[in-house]
């Protein structure tokens, strides 16, 4: 890794000697991991637990004339089997929409089908037994009469008025619309030369290696249900929970121990969940439900299915003058619960065009219905398919003209001493440095030198490509993403920190952790204000019992957010424990600090008391402190960004791969990234963060790809015919930043956990179409399969 | 599902008798069983690897066996590699290199590793790639368990034998 830094002007909490903050160290507690010793959901086993499964529709589209399960219950180990009508009766439907998304509209949905299921794997009954083989063999017994529907599959005939309406009250099949028009676009585009593409995203999923898993145990005895769930929103899930039992949030616990991967898809509300809690409500027992990987495919929300028309205009000097984008997009049946569907399409809107000058922006984007599997957010929502459709048009611009694709951005990129300014689309940008950036990678890559070997291949028919891609980042979301909408998520989180009686550290997150770091990086940050070393600072999280209220760890706002209240208690914490080392010493706070587990001279660092003494003192000898004092020993603090909406943050990245024109198939030979993600805590869990994310990406750029026939099956949901990317195929990823700081926060850390995925697709695409160049061949599809690259060369 | 038949075996060096159904397959009989949870079960078809264990000496998707396929076997899980010390290098080099986030792959991608490490003492890059590219990570991209193992290997190579 490799850095780019302006010098601090002033020394904050944060440059104290001993400071963990801009350090490479080991996550707390990894040989849990390491030893399998791990506690996934998936592990959990509670006293009288019974396990359900779900008996799921076959049919993308049926009406459910009856279900027979009498011969299923009376077999061995079964306790009970429930359907959609029954379950009614414990927790009630939801809709997906928020008021922030003006027109957004979608039908209630249950916990499992009532009369009708709208998707191949919706779940149509619930068999609870005392094993989950037991349950799986009385599915088998369970009959239901179901009467096929018309399905809609096609999202680009699902506006069509020939085309069945899925859902009737709703009065057709869209469920949200949003245009966007900024500047002149048609006197721009004019005046230029214009240059269009139809770019189309596979709909792919998170392939979590963990899939969903579930404990819900509802107590009659204490009116109370414990959840036990992957989720990186715990007060998120306690709130929908309650709302939909009927209980105060009072009376429902999340509990959220180790996630065996996450990345967006468990950041929703499942309709089998909710069943699972509902069950256990019903049947006063645990209850642990945990999908399948075939459960996961057909249920485990899906993204970025778009076809998007993308137009740009440009002037021979390389100016570009505008933007312009049509984008449709299929949701499934449903919009998503509580974060709704629409919000990627929204992206979309927001981000095209984002890292450029240009002012003329025109936009519409479309978002229906179909018969699939649900889809919404996973990582980098939106982004990709902005990235790719941003990035695929400015090189399709510079080809036009003739232009080497870094100049075309050279001359187009918003300068880095422009800021603060905002995007045509409205979004508010503090401090990004896309050219420092560029300059960075180009440096890193040695651009001409591959240049001149691109060029030395070709003429022995090796054919390698270069692509390059400017990206924006949307981190630290205030409540303009959800909150205004009138959805229960917390944009703001909280952080509790307290000394024990021993000197050590107890800190409680409302962040939560799924391998990012979060856990960590609170470490490092109260280590270092509160002068401890962070052998002695304990974090828990993912506890609604036991932690502040918060939004969780989603959106890349961990850091930033979580990192910032973090700061915040421990400064509070660290001026209460000089106050009481000030009485005990007869000194004052400001004549003292805390270094390495010691209270010393501020002067001249001489130690005067061990912050395990003066904890002795606190707690068990306060008979000998002055009259009037009292420690408080414990501080809590809240932060919220207020001032952006969003800490946009920036990068670019850079692919070089080689095509085999004969077999289409592409091998990724290396990949760079600069990013800025301001203040970095940790250069190395950074630094993974980006690469897992590119990795993300690179499976959508050349494999993964949901395929669905046109009567709605998922034709591919099992792992051997669902690529994703293995280490064989991987290339080594390197990495360099550049640091601009939000002001918006003491700490200036940004969001880092999307980058990766945002710009990786768009890379690669440009790569390929920069190796395919002599073959006057252009794609704008990914997956970039060998079958869309052979028909792309005319081959086959 | 026809009645429970008796199977005997070593897992993790201790003798095991059980009665278990002919179908319950050898990653559920560690898991369930003998509350083994570190073998996590990903897939259940064979192809992500995080189930991997080691079966007398060979290392298999314990997914794809039954458990009466162990009769007479000896089996090792990463509760065993881990208390008998086999890979504490190889651990501390994921551990500095944080090459786990999530941790889910990470039983079985040390199995994996380890496997390595026996057959071919200082393997390149390429042939670590090759040798993980069963076992699926989806937080990583690799790149870190790639330098963990390699590191591993430069280690005891230059160690005495």
């Amino acid at each position: 890794m490799t850095v780019t830094r302006a010098p601090a002007e002033t020394l904050s909490v944060l440059d104290r000697s001993n400071s963990y903050i801009g350090k490479t160290v080991p996550r707390p507690n990894l040989d849990r991991l390491l030893q399998g010793r791990g506690q996934y959901v998936s592990d959990l086993e509670l006293p009288r637990m019974a396990h359900v499964v779900f008996l799921r529709s076959p049919y993308a589209h049926a009406r459910i004339v009856a279900i027979d399960a009498d011969a299923a219950r009376r077999m061995s180990g079964v306790i009970a089997i429930v359907t959609g009508r029954e379950l009614e009766a414990v927790i009630t439907p939801w809709v997906g929409v928020l008021s922030h998304l003006k027109g957004l509209k979608s039908a209630p949905q249950h916990a499992i089908a009532v009369d009708r299921a709208c998707w191949q794997g919706e779940a149509v009954a619930a068999i609870v037994a005392t094993s989950r083989a037991a349950a799986e063999d009385a599915m088998e017994h369970v009959v239901v009469d179901y009467e096929e529907l018309e399905t809609v599959t096609d999202m680009r005939t699902a506006l069509d008025p020939a085309t069945p309406v899925i859902h009737s009250a709703l009065g057709d099949n869209l469920a949200f619309e949003r245009t966007l028009n900024a500047g002149d676009v048609d006197q721009a585009l004019s005046d230029s030369e214009v240059v269009e593409a139809d770019f189309v995203f596979g709909r792919h999923t998170g392939v979590t290696l963990e899939p969903r898993a579930v404990v819900a145990d509802w107590n009659a005895a204490e009116a109370r249900l414990t959840i036990y769930q992957g989720t990186q929103a715990p007060h998120m899930v306690q709130n929908i929970a309650a709302l939909h039992l009927g209980l105060r949030e009072a009376q429902v616990r999340v509990v959220c121990k180790d996630v065996g991967g996450s990345f967006g898809i468990k950041v929703h509300i499942y309709a089998d969940e909710m069943a699972t809690y509902a069950l256990s409500k019903l049947l006063r027992r645990p209850i642990k439900f945990v999908a399948d990987r075939v459960e996961s495919f057909n249920t485990d929300i899906h993204a970025r299915d778009h076809r998007c028309r993308g137009r740009i205009g440009v002037k021979p000097d390389g100016t570009i003058t505008a933007f312009e984008i049509d984008d449709l997009t299929g949701i499934g049946p449903y919009s998503m619960y509580p974060r709704t569907s629409a919000i990627e399409a929204n992206q979309v809107v927001n981000l095209v065009g984002g890292p450029y000058v240009t002012a003329n922006y025109r936009a519409r984007a479309r978002v229906v219905f179909q018969n699939k599997n649900v889809m919404c957010q996973y990582r980098a929502v939106g982004h990709p398919i902005a990235c790719s459709v941003t990035e695929g048009l400015v090189d399709l611009a510079a080809a036009k003209i003739g232009m080497d694709p870094v100049e075309i951005r050279r001359r187009n990129l918003i300068p880095d001493d422009a800021y603060p300014c905002a995007s045509p689309s409205g979004m508010k940008f503090e401090q990004l440095s896309h050219h420092a950036s560029l300059a960075k990678l180009l440096q890193m890559m040695d651009y001409d030198a591959l240049r001149a070997e691109q060029a030395a291949l070709r003429a022995r028919n090796i054919h390698r490509g270069i692509g390059i891609a400017s990206f924006i980042e949307v981190t630290n979301p205030s409540a303009a993403f959800y909150g205004v909408g009138g959805a229960k998520i917390s944009s703001q989180d909280g952080v509790a920190v307290r000394l024990d009686a021993q000197g050590s550290v107890i800190c409680q997150t409302s962040i939560t952790e799924q391998g990012q770091g979060s856990e960590s990086l609170t470490a490092q940050i109260v280590g270092s204000v509160l002068g401890v070393s962070m052998d002695r600072v304990r974090v828990t999280l993912g506890d609604t019992d036991n932690t502040p209220y918060g939004g969780g760890t989603w959106a890349s706002r961990g850091a930033g957010i979580g990192g910032e209240a973090a700061l915040q208690a421990a400064k509070a914490l660290r001026q209460n424990i000089l106050d009481v080392a000030a009485a005990i010493l007869q000194s004052t706070p400001a004549g003292l600090d805390i270094v390495n587990n010691s209270i010393v001279n501020a002067v001249d660092g001489a130690p005067r008391i061990e912050l395990n003494e003066l904890a002795r003192i606190v707690y068990f000898r306060p008979d000998t402190l002055p009259p009037g004092v009292q420690p408080e020993l414990m501080a809590t603090r809240h932060f919220v960004p207020r001032q952006y909406p969003f800490a946009f943050t920036n990068g670019v990245q850079a692919s070089w791969l080689e095509v085999d024109t004969e077999t289409g198939f592409v091998t990724l030979l290396k990949h760079w990234v600069v990013e800025d993600c301001g203040t970095i805590i940790n250069p190395q869990l950074v630094d993974e963060q980006i690469r897992g994310g590119v990795v993300q990406g690179l499976g959508a750029a050349l494999f993964e790809k949901c395929i669905y026939d046109e009567r709605g099956q998922l034709t591919n949901a099992n792992m051997a015919d669902y690529l994703v990317p293995m280490s064989g195929e991987m290339p080594d990823i390197e990495i360099g930043h550049v640091v601009s700081p939000t002001q918006e926060t003491e700490l200036g850390a940004k969001g880092a956990g999307e980058a990766g995925t945002a710009g990786a697709a768009a890379a690669v695409a440009n790569a390929v179409n920069d190796a395919l160049r002599p073959f006057g061949a252009t794609i704008t599809e990914i997956p970039l399969t060998p079958q869309v690259i052979l028909t792309a060369l005319g081959r086959i | 599902m026809s009645a429970p038949v008796s199977v005997s075996l070593l897992v993790n060096g201790e003798p095991i008798d059980a009665f278990v159904l002919p179908r319950l397959n050898l990653a559920d009989f560690l898991r369930e069983n003998l509350r083994l949870t570190g073998t996590h079960v990903g897939c259940e078809h064979g192809v992500c690897g995080a189930c991997t264990v080691r079966l007398d000496g060979e290392i298999v998707r314990s997914c794809l066996m039954l458990a009466v396929q162990a009769q007479g076997a000896s089996v090792e899980t990463i509760e065993g590699l881990s208390d008998s010390g086999e890979i504490a290098d190889l651990q501390a080099a994921f551990r500095e290199r944080n090459a786990l986030q999530c941790g889910y792959c990470t039983p079985g991608m040390l199995m994996t590793a380890q496997d390595l490490l026996k057959q071919m003492p200082v393997p390149d890059r390429q042939a670590i790639r090759e040798h993980l590219s069963g076992n699926y990570c989806r937080c990583t991209g690799y790149q870190a368990i790639v330098d963990a193992v390699e590191a591993t290997a430069k280690t005891r190579a230059g160690r005495p034998a």
